[in-house]
């Protein structure tokens, strides 16, 4: 059984199990599905500076917080008991169009020549962390949810909002991906 | 029903809210606690916290990324139609609340700034938390800079296009 869970798990098996998150968070307290509110809470607990979006009763979020913390929590118990020795898999054109771009390693979940602590304070640092980190950030808010309050909960109660979000997702992901990237690599 | 009351009493709009009227203790939050860390699991087990996955995504190379989410949307929806037909009460008994989303240009602009970054950070705000605590604590970074960045919004949020 142990062996079976430290597999990589199908799609099919995650998707049933994130998209039951909808219904089971509604029903046991009526919440409303949707991770990026927990940074807004994170501002207004910790630095409202008087600004009107962040003075509200938080304090009535706070699931939202313990929620994200069981994530962390959540991310440590897999990566800690349940790893898969083997290494990850990535599809061979992926790995031939970022090898391209001068990405390097191919064996863990991110790719250590770029998220490691050593690049923090690197131009490659600024881009893919606090570049990056800023514009998810800023653009959930902005769009007033992420992947999970707007593709997942938000379509799955047929929101037009949230389908529209949803295509501007991909839409920046794909620019982003195809027609920026090539230039960033190009700075390193 | 429930839900026009509490919006009109209150200017706040959260978009991901709690819409239990019964109050909870502090202890009565693990449960959230609890399914968040399943949830965690279930990020790093399927790989959807990696930046590779969503590189995959994003070049139209996997599968994986697309089954993930338009799972995740079907079970959900078959799910919210369930609880809407057979009106299914919350654990304490009330009725389940759903708010709609309004639509404002916010959803274009800011669905665009945040695609852009989920790219380049291979990560929406879930996998964020779920890769610190995998180990990747340089992403304590970005997790930082996303703070940033809703601060930002926040704080110039009446100057930008809705």
């Amino acid at each position: 059984m142990i062996e079976l869970i430290k597999q990589p798990w199908h799609w099919a098996i995650a998707g049933i199990m994130i998209g039951l998150t909808v219904p089971i968070l509604l029903i046991i307290g009526n919440k409303t599905f949707g991770i990026s509110s927990s940074l807004r809470h994170i501002c207004a607990a910790c630095f409202p500076a008087n600004i009107s979006f962040f003075k509200y009763d938080w304090k009535k979020e706070i699931w939202n917080l313990f929620f994200v913390f069981g994530v962390f929590v959540g991310g440590f118990i897999a990566t800690q008991f349940l790893t898969d020795p083997n290494e990850m898999v990535i599809n061979e054109n992926t790995v031939r169009d970022l090898k391209a771009l001068g990405v390097t390693d191919f064996s863990h979940l991110m790719p250590t020549d770029i998220f490691s602590f050593e690049q923090i304070f690197t131009l490659k640092g600024l881009i893919f962390f606090v570049l990056g980190g800023f514009l998810v950030g800023f653009g959930t808010r902005y769009a007033g949810g992420c992947t999970s309050g707007h593709a997942i909960m938000g379509l799955s109660n047929l929101q037009l909002p949230s389908l529209i979000a949803t295509i501007c997702f991909m839409v920046g992901g794909f620019v982003m991906t195809l027609l920026i990237m090539p230039f960033i690599f190009k700075l390193f | 029903m429930t839900n026009s009351k509490i919006q009109s009493t209150e200017e706040f709009v959260c978009d991901a809210p709690n819409n239990q009227i019964k109050k909870e203790s502090f202890a009565s939050n693990i449960k959230y606690m609890i399914v968040g860390i399943i949830f965690g699991i279930v990020f790093v087990k399927a790989e959807i916290i990696s930046w590779f996955r969503i590189q995959e995504m994003f070049r139209l190379q996997s599968f994986h990324m697309y089954g993930v989410i338009g799972t995740a949307v079907v079970v959900g929806l078959i799910s919210v139609q369930i609880i809407k037909r057979f009106k299914i009460k919350t654990l304490s008994g009330e009725t389940v609340v759903i708010p709609n989303k309004t639509f404002d240009k916010g959803q274009i602009y800011g669905g665009l700034i945040f695609g852009l970054g989920w790219a380049i950070t291979g990560a929406c705000p879930g996998p964020l938390f779920a890769q610190i605590g995998s180990g990747f604590l340089a992403v304590g970074v970005t997790f930082a800079s996303a703070l940033a960045g809703t601060w930002l919004y926040g704080a110039l949020r009446n100057k930008l296009p809705h």
